[in-house]
């Protein structure tokens, strides 16, 4: 789970971690009197979005009076902000943090990980801050500072100190980072994060260090000990369809293709839909309907693929181990009767009670095309994609 | 004996008396496994299923020597439970549970490394379908019915994607010596480095199916040991053609974040460590037919 700039500096400037002055605005008015309260001459108004590379999106403004923070905060709420990062659909914007501007001397990356290799926390650093870091393991690898922290007993300060004295620091520096990096850790350790970035980490004009941005993520698998950061989440910045489904509790990942894929397991999942493509298909969805699906929660995957409009087919494959075929079955049948389906509907189903799943299928009278195996399956929903496609056009 | 569990291997099961623990204990049970009790605590010298309860897993190693341990405990308490089987002498623990959090599976890594590499526990999963070794013994949620005792391992992150293999593979008489199903997070607890060397000298196995998918640096690291350590064939299958970098598909751990990761990716460092590709999730059995018979042929 992802949080705001502004959320994950609060948290930071909590742990001795500095940052500028600033404040949230809903409004071009709230941003203005933000200016006041902060006071100062220049400020930076950015657009809170779940996205790095907001600048070059025009997500980030430099003003010096009321009237460009009033213009620049018009121009950017309510609109959405599109990024590498957001994809296609881009990210709404409707929040605002105003900060006080800073004179930059020199510009750092500080990052941590979970690094899968060696199964423990990593530190990524570099003095050659300001781009993103597949930038500088490109660009500057000989600048990156890695450093891993034993689980056991934590990060450590020498392990600190030996990373601010490898981005060069000044030695009036020294402290100061150290003090940066520890606390950064103690956040990162204490909230169940599974990323944590400052880019860029500044030295300024008058011997400071400041996080001049942040972006945390969190280990959803931690979250139900961790209520003061499932309270930040932000819904306005998830892809609502995904919002939908996981509020149903349904694992969901919304594409761009046209068959709505409902499938048991991730791995099946995964596969299905790498079926559709080489079958010349594109999946509309990743979903993963789990173990114990009961006919009630068949019905609600279907709403939840259903939501997409760019949905033309359904493919539904399980594979039941603990599932059950004719249950799966029911859930098909009823969800054909109570939330309706207007689109071509592919059931392949395999595993504990097949047999009784195939004949309710089958006994029903209504529409679906039944397959035997994967194979099978991806074909004859691409098939009847075309074939739906094709009469639309028709039409 | 093929690998890890057979027909004579004691298992316990942690969280015993819980609706999901229960269930599959009695499948275990039906499937041949040799189930010697449970811990739940607070319930001890309580039975269950006909099977004695034990507060502590020492408590139920001492009583009934058993040898492994499958957990079905709740997120919140698994890591504990999982360092609870390691201290109490288990060999084997297989950990069902989704959704531990990355911090106490980390924790759980350094605390297993306290143990000499001699006695230290294998730990398979979390977030994964557990081991069968068909025809003899199950610790896990698959379905029994669809493995044919046979010569082929498979090891996989995923439960259900590898059901698809071993059935498209019984469909043509192919046999599985052992399934190890390594889950779904993005730490765990063995590798598929560490399966295949199980398998390389396990002498009930001839080939070994290996089921990747995207996210993280186990499918590389067990090509490169495989090109240069193993002698029976490898054939892998990596799930996620078709997902989108920084997306995360279900499983924890299913995410491309660097470099690496991607499904094509991971099969080109397959392919160039000498690796079978299965091409698509539906020619696993015919890929696996094919390369019996021209190890066969070879031999």
């Amino acid at each position: 789970m992802d949080i705001h700039e502004y959320q994950a500096k609060e948290l930071l400037a909590r742990h001795g971690v500095h940052v500028p002055r600033g404040g949230l605005a809903y409004s071009p008015e709230q941003a203005t009197y933000r200016a006041r309260e902060i006071g100062g001459s220049k400020w930076v108004l950015k657009a809170q979005v779940h996205s790095g590379a907001r600048g070059k999106a025009g997500g980030i403004k430099l003003c010096s009076n009321d009237e460009e923070i009033s213009n620049a905060a018009e121009a950017m709420l309510g609109r959405k902000l599109v990024t590498h990062q957001t994809g296609p659909r881009g990210k709404l914007i409707s929040r605002l943090y105003l900060e006080e501007a800073v004179d930059i001397a020199q510009e750092l990356y500080l990052g941590f990980v979970l690094d899968r290799k060696e199964e423990r926390v990593m530190i990524v650093a570099s003095a050659a801050g300001g781009m993103e870091i597949e930038d500088i393991s490109e660009k500057k690898p000989d600048s990156i500072i890695r450093a891993t922290v034993d689980p056991g007993v934590g990060m450590q300060g020498f392990q600190a100190r030996e990373i601010a004295f490898g981005l060069g620091l000044e030695s009036n520096l020294i402290g100061k980072a150290t003090e940066t990096i520890l606390g950064c850790y103690q956040v990162f350790r204490d909230y169940d994060a599974s990323m944590l970035e400052i880019n860029p980490l500044v030295v300024t004009r008058d011997g400071s260090l400041v996080a001049l941005d942040a972006k945390m993520s969190f280990d959803e698998n931690a979250l139900f000990r961790r209520p003061e950061i499932s309270e930040l989440r932000d819904k306005s910045q998830e892809d609502p369809r995904e919002t939908f489904a996981s509020d149903r509790g349904l694992s969901y990942v919304g594409l761009e293709g046209n068959i709505g894929c409902i499938i048991n397991g991730a791995g099946l999942a995964m596969a299905t839909m790498d079926m559709i493509k080489i079958a010349g298909g594109e999946p509309a969805n990743f979903l993963d309907i789990g173990g114990g699906a009961s006919p009630e929660r068949v019905a609600k995957s279907f709403r939840a693929v259903l939501g997409d409009k760019n949905v033309e087919t359904i493919l539904v494959n399980i594979f039941a181990g603990i599932n059950r075929c004719d249950w799966v079955a029911e859930g098909v049948i009823k969800a054909i009767r109570e939330v309706g389906v207007d689109v071509p509907l592919v059931v392949r189903l395999s595993g504990t009670k097949v047999e009784e799943g195939r004949k309710i299928l089958a006994d029903s009278g209504e529409a679906v095309i039944v397959a035997e195996t994967l194979a099978e399956a991806a074909e004859k929903a691409v098939a009847a994609w075309r074939a739906a496609a094709k009469k639309k056009k028709a039409a | 004996m093929a690998i890890l569990l057979n027909r004579s291997t004691r298992v316990i099961v942690q969280g015993f008396t819980g609706k999901i623990g229960s269930f599959h204990a009695e499948d275990m049970k039906r499937y041949g496994t040799k189930l010697v009790g449970g811990v739940t605590p607070g319930k001890g010298g309580q039975t269950h299923l006909g099977l004695p309860i034990f507060n502590t897993v020492k408590g139920a190693v001492r009583e009934t020597r058993a040898e492994a341990s499958i957990v079905f405990v709740p997120p919140p308490f698994a890591a504990d439970s999982i360092m609870e089987a390691a201290d109490a002498g288990i060999k084997l623990c297989v950990c069902i549970t989704d959704g531990i959090p990355s911090q106490d599976m980390m924790q759980v890594k350094r605390y297993m490394r306290r143990y000499r590499f001699e006695d230290r526990m294998r730990l398979v999963g979390p977030n994964c379908a557990g081991v069968i070794t068909p025809g003899q013994a199950l610790m896990g949620i698959m379905p029994g019915s669809i493995y044919l005792p046979g010569r082929v391992g498979i090891v996989g992150r995923s439960g259900t994607l590898g059901y698809e293999a071993a059935s498209q593979m019984k469909a043509l008489g192919i046999g599985v010596s052992t399934s190890v199903g390594i889950g779904g997070d993005p730490i765990n607890g063995s590798s598929f480095k560490d399966i295949l060397q199980l398998f390389e000298r396990d002498e009930d196995t001839d080939a070994v199916v290996m089921i990747g998918e995207i996210g993280g640096p186990q499918e590389a690291e067990a090509a490169i040991w495989a090109r240069d350590n193993m002698r029976k064939p490898l054939i892998a299958y990596i799930a996620g053609l078709s997902a989108p970098k920084g997306r995360r598909m279900g499983h924890a751990g299913a995410i491309i974040s660097a470099f690496g990761e991607s499904a094509q990716e991971k099969v080109e460092i397959l392919k160039e460590a000498g690796v079978v590709i299965v091409p698509t999730p539906a020619s696993f059995g015919e890929v696996v037919a094919e390369t019996l018979a021209r190890s066969k042929k070879a031999a």
